[in-house]
């Protein structure tokens, strides 16, 4: 239950250009703070680097308000959880849990009955006298989970831990993990690019993009207010929709193609520039009504329908680029047919064209959020 | 009836289209392996049953009196005795030094590439060109040993003349030309260990000592097994070392076994007692590899 404070980090391998730089977060203690971004966006580096198994090139690294940046792995008090699990092959489950144990040299009586409360923890207790290659996928991540865990180590790493299971048992383990950490209440730093788990696990997250910190903050701030196209297109699913659009300041609105174009209230005439990114949630394009406004509806071709049991995708062109719509329900939606859709103004994101900064969120008004009060 | 009969007929040439195939794909290997191996290893057997003419060709059955007399003979028991404290001597050294080689050179040093070809280099070296230059390092007064000695004021070694010593000398020059091969399989086996086990050690704060005895020696075990089985036969087998240096003597104390054979055949052109010997050797290594693999593969774990 310590803090890890990553101050001014940066990392380079050729002294020449950063694979990551400027990074300053705090990570508070007990909390989940996840690290999401595309592969090669430096995320697993940066936990090596906290871990002590990469130098620091830039910067300082305090765990427990104490520096670190030249301490070995060791003595920084944390345990890790590999990507690939590295469970030694060679090792019954028992002598791999306590490994760590024997090393710090533990009491025998010690190890005995720590081990024996994780592998419970894990459900493990079955499978103490194999072999790793003897057990599954998934309860080979739970050896490595244990691994972590019976070390007491206040602060846990883990590396794409749950990318070599399937879909499944990944889902099932998200929450275990999840659960296991709000038990024994240890800071936990957990990588991922799959931004489902990042979603799903984190207390906060950070999306990391080219080795720089893209955004920082609870993943449904995020989701809600995306800090730039690249957040807006990685966390979702679908993606958010973008385009350009071009201002048009006699008419007052932004142009998006031949068909589509968005009217603007005169208090935002701000927004009219000449070139402006125009962003909206898939599940935020409606289907227009008999009361939608003529000049509101606009008709598109669909080009491609997934229907996932309650909830259809389909997807139009928008100036050459595929616009993907959410709805739920089954809706009987053919490839060719014509749709017509609206959009709500207060759903649109916007992005400045220049720093990609967002400078209109969406408001609440179709996100859905729902207090406590409508439980009766 | 005739159809019936004529259908199986079919049948059974088209079952056997697949054993046809195999067969011909193994024709190559089958032709070289029956013309230098299987040929005249029974010839082998055969002629160790027989006392042999000035050609080689047999002439009188003896049936196993080449055996009993071998056994019987002070010279090959010696032999053998050579041969034994040739591998005691050669293979855990050779093996040691190889695996201490190969862990320094695992290391990620800069310029690491230039060690690791040195170390591996003395797999390129035949053993005539090696042992020609190792005669020159023994040589008693101009060689370079000697003159190591000669300054700290030592005394001065016959170092492949004094049967105390000679057995010692050649299995020194068979360790340094046999390293090679040794530590670029363990090498090889050290690369294949993965790094995250070194990594996930680490951050449980294991000494390199730790992680050696826990980690490296038992991901290693299946490529020390089978290291020690090749050096061993190997080792059973020297022949080219012994040639050059010291012709097995003096007084017989590095006549091993191979050597000895290649005697009784080619100088004393006693074929028949020869292959007698050829089949004991084959036999003692059987035993020493089926002992190894029954005793050994218990501590071997593989992946």
């Amino acid at each position: 239950m310590k803090r890890v404070e990553l101050i001014d980090i940066s990392k380079s391998y050729d002294k020449q250009s950063n694979v990551i730089s400027n990074i300053n977060v705090t990570i508070e203690p007990g909390e989940f703070f996840v690290l999401v971004g595309p592969s090669g966006c430096g995320k697993s580096t940066m936990l090596r680097m906290i871990a002590g198994l990469e130098d620091i090139t830039g910067g300082t690294l305090k765990i427990g308000d104490i520096e670190v940046n030249d301490l070995p792995p060791s003595k920084r008090d944390l345990s890790m959880v590999f990507q690939n699990y590295a469970l030694y092959p060679h090792l019954s489950v028992e002598d791999n849990i306590q490994f760590g144990l024997h090393v710090k040299k533990v009491d025998k009586k010690e190890r005995a009955k720590r081990t024996s409360e994780v592998a419970e923890m894990l459900g493990l207790t079955d499978y103490l006298k194999r072999k790793p290659r003897e057990l599954s996928g998934g309860q080979r991540q739970r050896v490595a989970l244990a691994r972590a865990i019976v070390t007491e180590a206040p602060i846990c790493l883990m590396d794409e831990p749950l990318s070599n299971l399937d879909a499944k048992l990944r889902a099932h383990m998200r929450s275990e993990i999840r659960q296991i950490q709000r038990r024994l209440g240890i800071t936990m730093i957990y990588v991922t690019h799959d931004q489902i788990e990042a979603m799903t696990m984190g207390d906060r997250i950070m999306i990391l993009h080219e080795g720089s910190i893209q955004q920082i903050g609870k993943p449904i701030d995020i989701y809600n207010n995306p800090a730039n196209p690249f957040v807006a297109t990685f966390i979702g699913s679908p993606p958010m929709n973008l385009a350009t659009g071009v201002g048009d300041k006699i008419m007052s609105t932004i142009r998006l193609s031949d068909s589509i174009v968005i009217p603007i209230p005169t208090a935002d005439a701000h927004y009219l520039t000449e070139q402006i990114i125009v962003g909206i949630r898939p599940e935020h394009i409606k289907a227009a009504t008999k009361e939608t406004v003529e000049k509101d509806k606009f008709i598109v071709e669909v080009s491609n329908v997934e229907i996932l049991g309650n909830e259809t995708i389909f997807t139009f062109l928008l100036n050459g680029e595929s616009w993907q719509v959410k709805w739920s329900g089954q809706w009987q939606i053919e490839i060719g047919d014509n749709i017509p859709l609206m959009m709500n103004y207060e759903s649109f994101c916007f992005f400045d064209s220049e720093t990609k900064k967002i400078i209109k969120t969406p408001s609440d008004v179709e996100n859905h959020v729902f207090g406590k009060e409508v439980f009766v | 009836m005739t159809t019936v009969t004529k259908r199986r007929k079919i049948s059974y040439w088209q079952r056997s289209s697949n054993v046809r195939t195999a067969l011909l794909y193994l024709l190559p290997s089958i032709i070289l392996f029956t013309v230098f191996v299987f040929y005249p290893m029974f010839r082998t057997i055969y002629l160790s049953f027989f006392l042999t003419d000035q050609a080689g060709e047999a002439a009188i059955f003896v049936g196993l009196e080449n055996y009993t007399y071998l056994l019987e003979s002070d010279a090959f028991l010696n032999s053998i005795k050579a041969t034994f404290l040739f591998v005691l001597y050669t293979v855990p050294t050779g093996i040691i030094i190889a695996l201490i080689l190969a862990l320094l050179a695992n290391e990620k040093l800069r310029g690491i590439g230039f060690f690791r070809t040195i170390y591996a280099s003395t797999m390129g070296v035949s053993v005539a060109a090696s042992s020609v230059v190792w005669l020159f390092l023994f040589h008693p007064s101009v060689g370079m040993f000697n003159k190591f000695l000669n300054i700290f004021n030592l005394p001065q070694i016959e170092w492949l003349l004094d049967p105390t010593w000679a057995l010692f000398s050649v299995s020194l020059s068979t360790i340094w030309l046999n390293t090679g091969f040794s530590f670029l399989i363990i090498l090889g086996g050290l690369q294949n260990i993965d790094e995250y086990l070194y990594e996930s050690a680490r951050i449980d704060g294991a000494s390199y000592w730790y992680r050696l005895k826990r980690i490296t020696i038992p991901m290693l075990s299946p490529t020390l097994f089978f290291i020690i089985t090749i050096s061993l036969i190997n080792a059973f087998q020297t022949f080219g070392q012994i040639d050059i240096l010291t012709k097995g003597g003096p007084s017989q104390s590095t006549n091993l076994i191979v050597y000895s054979i290649y005697r009784e055949a080619f100088i004393n052109y006693q074929f028949g007692t020869a292959s007698a010997q050829a089949v004991f050797l084959f036999i003692c290594i059987l035993i020493v590899t089926i002992l190894q693999f029954k005793l050994g593969e218990k501590k071997v774990h593989y992946q």
